[in-house]
Order: structure tokens, then C-alpha cells, then sequence
């Protein structure tokens, strides 16, 4: 059902004009969210945008590439705290800090992706987990970077102040159309990059690297460049970040943290753009909205606070979250491997070769 | 003061070479690295204190029923999370050790809740000895070598002569041929992951009654003990010890010469030894064959 003919029908952006039809209006949808929904929700939406970027990005790494990395919260951290400094520090414009933290964090990722050249699997997963945490520590000693307590957004001004062209976004449904366009933008990126040459080399590598290395991919430039790619998404993806909360604070940038990027990208499924989409709307709703706010849940918040109050603690209720999590880290490689764009494809089959 | 920070070193290095020790059990038997490894002894040694301090049962009383629970935790993590999943990938096996981390962290913080706790073992800091002028030992630094050189006498007759650890060693060098032999294979995993959680446990009760009890008190532990099993080669178990010693050492004396940075010295080294000598200091060099 997915026959392609030539080069072209591969490259395209849209499959078919049914595809073309449903991008327009799902665009014109999100474009008029800020209309109708609540100023909570677009907050949510916010955050949901922003991991959509990291995790298209991470999918690179992991879903094309075949590498494993639990340091993306540094590089987040890396974007986060870049694109402030820049601005706080050396009065830069947003838009010029926010590319250039960008580059900063892809230069990261190139070193982070030199020791990956020798190692596979679990070694690889264990040095980025070092580095993740290394920057933690690095950012929450040292006083340049506000130490401790972290440091306040500076407003977020998407014009060139210095020539009196400030544009200052203030509320949630202003930064909501800014990061939106970033979003779009960079998704679009990712699927035009796996369709080229680079691309292709990705799968290659992950596939197998020394089949690839035979047929003359250079492993040393497409690994490394790979690492790179996913940090300048994360980069990008956290100089958002820390305008949407207001404020940057070290201990968030955690290991935690990295593995929920993980799971974002592996409960969406791996290898495809759709997939770390939706996982990474669905981990968010978990995380930020549904499971923060368990106890108000009709039915279950009630038997949840009984159950807490007579064998656990009401107070740590807040870690179903953690315990939920966990679960569909586990459920999905025991029961759905392919994610939930897997569930998505048996569906799309089923209903297009319906009677068979 | 060299002598204070060098059996410093050696005591906080044999913790991460005991718990290092647990890692390579598991990634021995069955090529898993266990991501959730400190925190079944977070929860395990959350167990002892609840027996502790609910119930005021015994110290030797409340250890025992620690390491019962322990080694039935890593039997019910295996049999549970591990053993449904059919072939599953690498990236797929970090996976699931990373969701029993974060159910298991979750359990605690729910049990238990998030602030600091006391952990009390009977070897205290404040007891000390000076057998040689200039060099105080304490009870708890005692308490840790004899523990561990006692773990590692008996894991060596364990792997040397008993049926079960015979078992477990061809299991390592080729799991189909063992399953030929007769040995079953499964079971032999959990025994390995019950064994690994046990001696886990131990080594991070050590950790606990040196600094505090809370549910992500494993964490840096966890990632420390793993430099040390890389350092060691990720194979034999006495090079782990030693590795856990080396790194042990390091950090100590960087510590005392830049306090601030000493929690970054464990990634550093990682990450160097990861990128020099991936096959650590003592292994031999592993080629991968297509």
C-alpha cells in the first residue's frame, strides 16, 4: 500500500492529496486554538510543543541513527540557559541567542558524539547519563550561571531592541504562535533531512554500522553529525522551554528528565516523525496535567486517596506519576515494541485491506 | 593526612566496588546492564528501615528480613519485567530497567515520602581506632572491608565449587549450549538478579548510614558503581573491586583538593576510561564479529 515509484513520490512532503487535505486543516486547527481554549490549556500546549521538538529531535538520535542517549537533558539544559545568558549577559536578540545556543548545544553533541564512535549500547548509555548529569552539576555549582537558585527569564522580545524594534510576547497565547512556528518548522526539518542523503546514511548506520561503514558511509562524520543534529533540537527546544516557565532552575535539568525524553520518543515509536509526536503530546498530558492532578480524577482520585491514606502516604501521592510511568515504559516493550505509531500502522492496515 | 584520605578512599571505594559487584552479576549472567539496580536497594534498604523504626525490631533481625525481601525483589523484577519480553532489542532492555527504576522510585516516595532520612547502623562514625599514629579508622570503615572481603571469599567458592555457580558461569560463556546441557536457563537468571540485588543491598545500606536516606539516594551511587565496573572491565568480579578502589581513590583526593567539583569526578573518569579503554583497564580487548 506504501509503493513508491520513483524518486519523487519519496522525497515529497505529502504522501497524497488526502494527506495534503488533513496537514492543512490540522494547521488551521492550531492556528485557532488560542480562540476557544482556556489560558491553562495553552500553557499545556506550550510545554507539549516544546517536548514535540526535543523529541522529533531525540528520534533522530535513537529512532534513526540506532544510538542511545540519557543526556538529553543537558543539552536542553545547554539551550536553556545559553539563550538566557546570551540575552542577559550580552543584550543579543532573542531570535540571533536562541539559533546560536542552538549551535551551542549541536557543538556539545559533537563531543558527546566522539566516545560514541567507540561505544554501543549500554556504555553509550551510561557515558551520556555522565554528561547529562556532569552539566547539571556544572550549571548548579557555578555562580555565572546563577548557582542554585537558578535565574529569571528576561522578557521575551522577539524584535532587535537596540534598534528600537522591541516586540515583547507576553502572554501564554502570544508565545503559543512563536513556538508553534519553531515547532513546525523543525518538524518539517527532520522529515526533509531523513529523506536525504544524510538521512538515508542514518538508517544505514543504525541498520548496521559496519555495513554501512562498507558501502563508504564515513561513521566518524554521520555519528557524531547525528549527535549533533538531536542536541541543536534540544538546544532549540530548551532556549523555548525556559521562556514558557519563566524561569530556569538547575535541579530540573535531572536524569528523570532524560528518561522521560527517552520514553517520549520510544512509547511515540521509533524510526517514524508522527511517533515522537504523539509521544511526546501523550507523556506530557501524563506528566503536566492528568497524573499531577490525580486526586481531582472522579472515581480513581477518590480510591487513590484511600488507598494512600491507609498504606501509603497522602503526601507522596504525587509519585503515581513516577509508578505510571514506569508501567508504560515497561507495557510498551513487553506488549507494543513498535509504539504507538505501531498501533497506528496495524490500524491503517486493517481498514485498507479490510476484508482480508 | 595521605593515610586518612587514602583509607577514605579505600572504604567509600569498597561500597562502590560491593555494588559494582552487583551490576556485573547480572550483566555477567544475562548481558543486561540494570538501570534499576540502586533502586532496588533504595527499596530494600527502606524495607530495613521501616522494620527498624515501626516495628523496633533487632538490627541482625531487621537484616535478615532485608535480605530475604531483597532477593525476592530481584526474582519478582526478573520473572516480571524481564522474562515477557520476547527478544527484546538493547535500547528495548535499557527501557524496561529504566521503567522498574522509576516504578520502584515512585513506590518509595509514595511509601515513604521525598525528605531526608536517618539510617542508623550499629558501626558508627564516632567509634574510632588509630592502630598506626596519624591513621583513624572507624567502626563503619571496618565494618565495610570486612564485609566486602567476606562477599568476595564467598563469591569466589560460590562461582568455584558450588553446582549453582558452575551453573550460572556456563550460563555466561554460552547460553544455548547450556540450555543443552540441562541447566534452565530462566531460572538461572533470576537466581542471578536475586543474588545481584542482595549484594546491592548491602552495599547500600553502607551508603545510606553514610550520608542520608531518601528515595533518589542511588542515583549518583549507582552511576559511580558503574564507572568503577567499567573501569574493572565489566567481566571479572576482582577487577570491579579494584576498579571500585581505584575510583574510590581518585575521587577522594580530587575531592580534597577541589571540594566543589568532587560529584563530577565519577563522569569524568566514565567517560575517559569509556573513550581510552572501553574494555576497561583489566579485560581483555572484545572484538565484535559481524
Amino acid at each position: 500500500m506504501d509503493m513508491k515509484r520513483d524518486y519523487f513520490e519519496d522525497v515529497q512532503l505529502f504522501e497524497s492529496n488526502v494527506v495534503l487535505f488533513w496537514s492543512v486543516a490540522l494547521m488551521l486547527l492550531l492556528f485557532a486554538i488560542p480562540f476557544f481554549a482556556p489560558k491553562y490549556y495553552i500553557f499545556l500546549l506550550n510545554i507539549v510543543m516544546v517536548h514535540v521538538i526535543l523529541a522529533v529531535g531525540l528520534n533522530v538520535l535513537v529512532g534513526y541513527t540506532g544510538q542511545i542517549s540519557l543526556g538529553h537533558a543537558g543539552f536542553f539544559a545547554i539551550g536553556a540557559y545559553g539563550t538566557a545568558l546570551l540575552m542577559l549577559k550580552l543584550q543579543i536578540p532573542f531570535v540571533v541567542a536562541l539559533l546560536f545556543a542552538g549551535f551551542i548545544a549541536a557543538f556539545f553533541g559533537f563531543l558527546l558524539g566522539l566516545p560514541a564512535l567507540r561505544l554501543e549500547g549500554p556504555y553509550l548509555a551510561v557515558a551520556s547519563l555522565g554528561f547529562g548529569l556532569a552539566i547539571m552539576h556544572v550549571i548548579g555549582h557555578w555562580q555565572f550561571f546563577g548557582g542554585r537558585t537558578g535565574i529569571l527569564a528576561p522578557p521575551l522580545d522577539i524584535g532587535i531592541p537596540q534598534l528600537n524594534a522591541s516586540f515583547i510576547l507576553q502572554t501564554d497565547a502570544q508565545k503559543y504562535y512563536l513556538i508553534l512556528v519553531v515547532a513546525i518548522l523543525m518538524v518539517i526539518a527532520a522529515r526533509n533531512i531523513m529523506k536525504t542523503r544524510v538521512g538515508r546514511s542514518f538508517v544505514a548506520i543504525r541498520d548496521s554500522d559496519i555495513a554501512a561503514e562498507v558501502i563508504g558511509i564515513n561513521l566518524t562524520i554521520y555519528k557524531t553529525l547525528a549527535f549533533a543534529i538531536s542536541a541543536f533540537y534540544a538546544g532549540i527546544a530548551g532556549g523555548l522551554f525556559g521562556f514558557v516557565l519563566g524561569f530556569f532552575d538547575p535541579f530540573t535539568f535531572n536524569m528523570i528528565l532524560s528518561i522521560i525524553f527517552l520514553v517520549m520518543v520510544v512509547v511515540g515509536g521509533l524510526g517514524s516523525i508522527a511517533g515522537p509526536i504523539m509521544g511526546a503530546v501523550l507523556i506530557t498530558y501524563l506528566q503536566y496535567s492528568l497524573l499531577k492532578n490525580i486526586a481531582e480524577v472522579p472515581v480513581l482520585g477518590d480510591f487513590l486517596v484511600t488507598v494512600s491514606s491507609r498504606w501509603f502516604s497522602v503526601m507522596g501521592l504525587e509519585n503515581i506519576n513516577s509508578i505510571v510511568l514506569g508501567l508504560i515504559m515497561i507495557g510498551i516493550v513487553i506488549f507494543e515494541p513498535l509504539g504507538m505509531y505501531g498501533i497506528w500502522i496495524r490500524i491503517k492496515k486493517y481498514w485498507m485491506t479490510w476484508p482480508f | 593526612m595521605i593515610g586518612q584520605l587514602i583509607i577514605e578512599g579505600l572504604a567509600i571505594g569498597a561500597c562502590y566496588g560491593l555494588f559494582a559487584i552487583a551490576v556485573v552479576i547480572i550483566y555477567k549472567t544475562s548481558e543486561v546492564v540494570n538501570f534499576a539496580q540502586g533502586e532496588m536497594a533504595m527499596l530494600s534498604t527502606f524495607i530495613a528501615f521501616h522494620i527498624l523504626n515501626y516495628y523496633h525490631y533487632p538490627f541482625w533481625l531487621a537484616f535478615i528480613l532485608t535480605m530475604a525481601f531483597a532477593i525476592l525483589l530481584g526474582v519478582l523484577i526478573e520473572f516480571l519485567f524481564l522474562r515477557p519480553a520476547k527478544h527484546p532489542s538493547l535500547l528495548g532492555l535499557i527501557v524496561i530497567t529504566l521503567g522498574a527504576e522509576m516504578l520502584l522510585m515512585g513506590l518509595a516516595g509514595w511509601k515513604w515520602g521525598a525528605e531526608q532520612k536517618e539510617f542508623v547502623v550499629p558501626m558508627s562514625y564516632q567509634v574510632t581506632h588509630e592502630p598506626f599514629p596519624g591513621m583513624i579508622i572507624n567502626d563503619w570503615a571496618i565494618a565495610v572491608f570486612i564485609t566486602a572481603a567476606l562477599v568476595m571469599v564467598l563469591l569466589f567458592l560460590f562461582f568455584k565449587y558450588t553446582k549453582l555457580g558452575i551453573a550460572m558461569r556456563a550460563t555466561q560463556q554460552n547460553q544455548h549450549a547450556a540450555k543443552i546441557m540441562g541447566i534452565r536457563v530462566e531460572r538461572v537468571f533470576s537466581i542471578a538478579w536475586g543474588f545481584s540485588s542482595l549484594i546491592g543491598t548491602i552495599a547500600a545500606m553502607f551508603f545510606a548510614s553514610r550520608s542520608t536516606l531518601d528515595p533518589g539516594f542511588m542515583l549518583e551511587p549507582f552511576l559511580r558503581a558503574f564507572a568503577a565496573a567499567v573501569l574493572g572491565g565489566l567481566m571479572s568480579i576482582p577487577g570491579v573491586f579494584i576498579g571500585g578502589e581505584l575510583l574510590g581513590l581518585i575521587e577522594n583526593f580530587f575531592g580534597y583538593v577541589w571540594p566543589e567539583w568532587k560529584p563530577i569526578v565519577a563522569f569524568v573518569v566514565i567517560i575517559l576510561v569509556l573513550c581510552i579503554r572501553p574494555s576497561g583497564l583489566f579485560a581483555k580487548h572484545y572484538v565484535k564479529k559481524v
